[in-house]
């Protein structure tokens, strides 16, 4: 078992300075002055610009720069943003937010998605299965940014169930349209994951030795079916955190929700390099940091990885 | 006609002494699977009658509707399988349509059952012990750990209670069939149906069980309805058999009988070909009119090339050890393979025997060049594989060639038959298109399959076609040796008699080389020259077959040939 | 009862057993292990073609696709209006639906019904060359590192896992931003972006289809009879690990239909001079509650192509996958 988590813990470490160093790489090394970038077509302000050089140890080998800045990862020295705020502190403000609307996504999609997938799967062929495909196969579909509006528009504009848009404190009430905006895509995945791993589960052979027992169909479908269907679906969901936040930012956009993709995107557009590249540092950490709970989960819920590695 | 076979049956039960009700009665039986091409009939017409106590044999090749007729005894039948017609009776009641509630009741205890494959059925993520104390639970027997314990070492499973709160993927194969059989009579049902409870077992490990099963089953008093496609293993352990072809009784009786006056001529045929009750290789030279020194002697091709040394095949102190992962860093070795000596001689068939993990399909893969050994010198043809270049070993292919155990895995799915068989013959660029479409032809005339199959695809064939395609491409190159692992193995008992027989036939005509590995003894004895007999990695017997069968020097040899369900079993000369 | 049926037996000590025989002529034998020859041979890419063909869920998709393809080849056979913007009249601004307008006009006045059709391009030229590169990159990525296995295995699927982490629009978005691509914002660049964080996907499935068949008897086979090692990867593996590629491949075409028009309609994918529906439902967005007409007739044909590329997808994924199959 420590065997096993070292081992995928030894797995996730190049994972993650990779993916940091790729960002690092092309931010700041690709061709054209990242400086001169930062303050796109406004003039350059020879003083900031130094400032910056030095910040980003721009002047040192590349390298070094790439490692002086992991350095500062760990050490929470992010430097400054644009405007002169730090960024640590900028970070430690829209993270919680995002950390809250996938939260709250993840539970729509695990709730619903396992609680439909397992009756369509019990169900396979009848009625229930096909609409419940089908509707999934349309919810996969439609591309998030226009779902966003639809119901934006609909349930916030015409219905007046939900505020359209998110108050700056972005309170779990006013985020529950977007958090079902960011989920639905996932809950679809979630159910016809569900559904699969049920029928697949439904025609093993240990399952028809604990019919032949004298089991409860309850008991056979509880204990059995559902435990072992749910071993993908829950790693799925754990994987899924960490997409949910790097993919919060259209959702964030539509619904004017503070939180890390409104931020990334504002940076992107006025083309904070440093700020960017930190968000995004932060992203992959979690996205490490998410498949880890995953690997350990597994091995919690499948007493095979636990023991042989 | 039925209604009198019936009154007939009925008379005569009457006239019997006691007129005890029996157990479990089939009549009329039909069973139909919903497919995408409609409705199909998987059981029609089945009778099937057991009494209390009694052990009932259903016997037929994959597909004959065995298992399925014992499922619907159990409710059990997947989810697209009906009952269309007749009745099943446990105990005078028609449990034929009867509800869930009511199965549920009957199921675990009135009617247990053990299941085929013990990796599949036993759930993975739950400890034994658990799946054990559910099953007393449900039934409203005491499951406390002592109960459950006391269950599984009642199946003869030591140290049981420790042993009850490891996982299955800890047990062996056979302690897990142990551990199902443990389930299955756990409630001391009356009727226990085992479904080829041992056919995934070594069968060292397959007698062991069943003598097991057999003795629980006789203190309990418990009647056993046993699937099986072996005819000697199912006269060897019920009072009666019942054999099934094409989803039909075809023929009912006291094993012994059955066995020695068959009348159906299905049956005739199973008892001729059952490979563990008929015996010696001979016996195919004989049918042929040939005696077993002429399949030796030097045919045709086998002159030509009469200089050339009589051992085709020598391996010397063979040994492969493989490194295992343990956890980062750490790695143990494994030997496989340990020091292996043997020679084959050329037109002879040499059988390498051995149960799972004795390594001799590692030796098979060694041979063919396919797995570099980690020490000890293999000599094809008085050279030394290992020095081969390139060119060499590319010319040694086209002399040794492989035919493997899975017919589902062994053809490209992708190929048709004809590409599969000409593969060979372009990859060593010989002839052109028109001569290898000739030979193409030639080749499936020899392996007795007609020549428009060479348009179709592996999956319109079935396993014995598929295997015989497979020989078909391993003869495309005119090879002297041909390595069989295991190539008969999968196959139902009159397809695999069919396919050792055109094995027999290909060596005598064409004088080839067999090295066959296999862990089935009655196989070899039915094939082999010469036997070498492995056991965890080590050669513990070598000698011909004849001296190995009928003198066993190890103890390990004696308790396989003591293992071949049915060895037991005296049948009169004309039968055997 | 036929004579030959009489039923005889033997008292086995406790109880007598009747031994009985099936009428021959209701059992009758057949040959063992005969060849069906009556049907007409068929492989296994007929066999999913024939099941396919019964599958409503593909002729739907399949008529969807052709049309889809079709209007972005010639969208002058669909809509005679010019839609570029210059031919757009202020004057028409939100205008509703007129004669020869049937969808109306957008804030900018231009036709909104001429702008779907020749927005179809775009993102149908970017779904496709993204999925052909991510196929071809990915790929052979993926079958080397599978089939291969061993060290180069190793750093292959470490490679994959990086680019794993980053999501294709985050990456995307950090890409797009650079000095370099925010100067040449084409549908090449785009295509190019997408490919570089598309890719591990594929490659995963690839690795994992090929490894899958690689120890096959039949590979085994091959190699024994004197195929070379990369030959029988060409000739028995690849053709038998296609299967779950085209599914993924297939349902990826829908996803980078969707990245694409997401890059725009955040205003770092296409240049607002490009027609693309992502440019069009951003442009719609600020008159949204006023007028939400020109975003949804994009969004809807955006969401029908995806949607179609996705259906496509299931269905192939189950006609081609054995397991799914069998169920």
């Amino acid at each position: 078992m420590a065997t096993y988590i070292l081992k995928r813990f030894l797995q996730l470490l190049p994972v993650f300075i990779g993916a940091t160093f790729l960002v690092y790489f092309l931010v700041f090394s690709l061709p054209g002055d990242p400086i001169a970038a930062l303050f796109g077509d406004k003039p350059v302000n020879a003083a900031v610009a130094a400032k910056l050089r030095s910040q980003y140890h721009l002047d040192q080998p590349f390298i070094v720069q790439y490692l002086l800045y992991l350095k500062s990862i760990f050490t929470f020295d992010l430097g400054q943003d644009f405007s002169g705020r730090s960024i640590a502190a900028v970070l430690g403000e829209v993270f919680p937010v995002t950390a809250r609307l996938a939260v709250m996504a993840l539970i729509f999609e695990g709730v619903f998605g396992i609680a439909f997938g397992l009756v369509a799967g019990l169900r396979k062929g009848k009625f229930f299965d096909g609409t419940v495909l089908i509707a999934s196969l349309i919810v996969i579909g439609i591309p998030i940014f226009v779902l966003g509006f639809l119901l934006q528009f609909f349930i916030g504009v015409q219905l007046g169930w939900a505020k359209p848009t998110v108050s700056s404190a972005a309170s779990v009430q006013d985020l529950i349209l977007p958090a079902i905006v960011l989920g639905l895509a996932s809950f679809a995945y979630v159910l016809r994951l569900t559904r699969t791993s049920v029928i697949e589960n439904m025609n093993a052979d240990y399952v028809r030795t604990a019919t032949a027992k004298g089991l409860s169909r309850f008991r056979v479908v509880n204990v059995h079916i559902l435990r072992n269907s749910l071993i993908p679906v829950i790693t799925f969901l754990g994987a899924d955190l960490g997409t949910l936040m790097g993919g919060a930012i259209v959702t964030e956009g539509i619904f004017n929700v503070p939180g890390v993709g409104n931020r990334l995107y504002r940076a992107v557009l006025s083309g904070e390099g440093p700020t960017v590249v930190s968000i995004v540092t932060v992203l992959v950490l979690i996205y490490c940091v998410s498949n880890l709970i995953v690997d350990l989960l597994y091995a919690w819920l499948d007493p095979r990885i636990r023991y042989d590695s | 006609m039925k209604g009198e076979a019936m009154n007939a049956s009925v008379h005569i039960r009457e006239e019997s002494s006691d007129a005890e009700r029996p157990l479990l009665e089939i009549k009329n039986l039909a069973i139909n699977f919903v497919t995408s091409n409609g409705e199909v009939n998987a059981v029609r017409n089945a009778h099937l009658t057991v009494m209390p106590g009694e052990t009932v044999a259903i016997v037929g090749e994959s597909g004959s509707g065995k298992s399925t007729s014992a499922l619907a005894a159990i409710g059990l039948l997947p989810g697209n399988g009906r009952v269309a017609a007749g009745e099943i009776l446990f105990d005078g009641e028609d449990i034929a349509h009867a509800s869930e509630k009511r199965m549920i009741e009957l199921r675990g205890s009135h009617i247990g059952m053990v299941p085929q494959d013990p990796m599949s059925n036993l759930n993975p993520v739950w400890k034994i012990g658990f799946q054990v104390r559910e099953t007393l639970k449900a039934n409203g027997l005491p499951s406390g750990p002592e109960d459950v314990a006391k269950v599984l070492s009642e199946a003869g499973l030591p140290d049981a209670a420790r042993r009850a709160k490891q996982y299955p993927h800890e047990f062996s194969g056979g302690m897990r069939q142990r551990a199902l059989i443990a389930i299955g009579l756990s409630c001391q049902p009356r009727l226990l149906i085992a479904d080829e409870p041992t056919s995934a077992l070594d069968v060292t490990v397959q007698r062991q069980i069943l003598d097991h099963l057999d003795k629980m089953t006789t203190e309990l008093g418990t009647a056993v309805l046993l699937i099986t496609h072996d005819l000697g293993l199912a006269a060897e352990r019920a009072d009666k058999v019942v054999v099934m072809y094409r989803g039909q009784v075809v023929e009912a009786g006291p094993s012994l009988e059955l066995l020695q006056n068959p009348r159906h001529p299905y049956t005739k045929r199973l008892v001729a070909s059952a490979p563990s009750l008929a015996s010696r290789r001979i016996q195919v030279a004989k049918e042929q009119g040939i005696e077993s020194e002429d399949l030796l002697a030097p045919t045709e091709p086998v002159v030509v090339k009469e200089a050339l040394p009589e051992d085709v095949l020598v391996v010397e102190n063979l040994t492969k050890v493989f490194k295992l992962r343990g956890g980062i860093g750490k790695t143990t070795d494994f030997t496989a393979v340990d020091s292996v000596s043997f020679a084959v001689k050329r037109g002879t068939t040499t059988a390498i025997v051995g149960e799972s993990g004795s390594g001799k399909s590692t030796v098979a893969q060694m041979v063919l060049n396919l797995l570099e050994p980690t020490s000890g010198k293999i000599t094809f043809d008085g050279v030394d594989t290992s020095t081969l270049n390139s060119k060499d070993l590319f010319k040694f292919r086209r002399r040794v060639q492989p035919i493997f155990q899975d017919p589902y895995g062994s053809l490209d799915p992708m190929y048709n038959i004809f590409r599969t068989i000409e593969e060979p013959l372009r990859t060593h660029k010989i002839g052109n298109k028109a001569s290898r479409e000739k030979k193409v032809r030639e080749l499936l005339d020899q392996v007795a399959l007609p020549q428009s199959t060479m348009r179709r695809y592996p999956n319109e064939l079935s396993g014995g076609q598929r295997q015989r395609i497979a020989i078909a491409r391993a003869l495309a190159l005119d090879p002297e040796v041909i390595i069989c692992d295991e190539a008969v193995s999968a196959l139902d008992v009159l397809v695999q008699a069919q396919v050792l027989n055109l094995l027999a036939d290909l060596q005598d005509n064409l004088g080839l080389t067999y090295l066959f590995i296999t862990h089935d003894l009655a196989v070899v004895r039915q094939i082999a020259d010469h036997v070498c007999v492995m056991q965890k990695g080590k050669l513990v017997e070598t000698g011909s077959t004849d001296d190995v069968f009928d003198n066993p020097r190890e103890a390990y040899t004696q308790a396989l040939l003591d293992a071949i369900p049915g060895g037991s079993l005296l049948l009169p000369p004309e039968v055997a | 009862m036929t004579p030959e049926n009489n039923l005889t037996g033997q008292d086995t000590g406790r109880r007598h057993i009747e031994h009985f025989v099936a009428d021959l002529d209701e059992t009758p034998l057949q040959a063992t292990d005969k060849v069906k020859e009556e049907n007409a041979p068929s492989s296994l890419w007929g066999e999913a073609w024939k099941n396919l063909r019964k599958q409503p869920l593909f002729i739907i998709s399949v008529i969807m696709i052709l049309v889809v393809v079709v209007v972005s080849l010639f969208p002058g056979l669909f809509s005679p209006i010019d839609p570029s913007s210059e031919a757009c009249q202020l004057a028409n601004s939100n205008g509703g639906s007129v004669a020869g307008h049937p969808l109306g006009f957008n804030k900018q006045g231009c036709d909104v019904y001429a702008r779907v059709i020749f927005g179809t391009r775009s993102s149908v030229t970017v779904g496709l060359f993204t999925t052909v590169g991510v196929v071809v990159f990915g790929g052979i990525v993926g079958s080397l590192a599978g089939y291969y296995g061993g060290w180069l295995d190793a750093l292959l699927a470490r490679l994959t896992d990086i680019f794993f982490a980053l999501p294709l629009i985050l990456g995307a978005i950090v890409m797009m931003q650079l000095p370099v691509f925010r100067a040449n914002r084409t549908v090449w660049t785009l295509v190019l972006i997408l490919v570089i964080f598309g890719w591990p996907q594929i490659a995963r499935i690839t690795r994992g289809a090929v490894i899958e068949v690689r120890n096959a008897d039949f590979v085994v086979a091959a190699r024994s009879l004197g195929v070379s090692r990369f030959r029988s990867l060409l000739r028995h593996v690849l053709p038998n690990s296609l299967a779950p590629i085209i599914v993924v491949a297939t349902i990826s075409l829908g996803t980078f239909i969707v990245a694409e028009s997401t890059l725009s309609f955040l205003g770092i994918g296409l240049p607002a001079s490009v027609m693309s529906w992502g440019n069009d439902i951003q442009a719609a967005q600020a008159s949204l509650r006023s007028n939400p007409l020109p975003l949804l007739y994009p969004a809807i044909a955006l969401s029908l192509t995806v949607l179609s590329f996705i259906m496509l997808g299931d269905a192939l994924r189950d006609a081609l996958d054995p397991k799914a199959r069998k169920r």
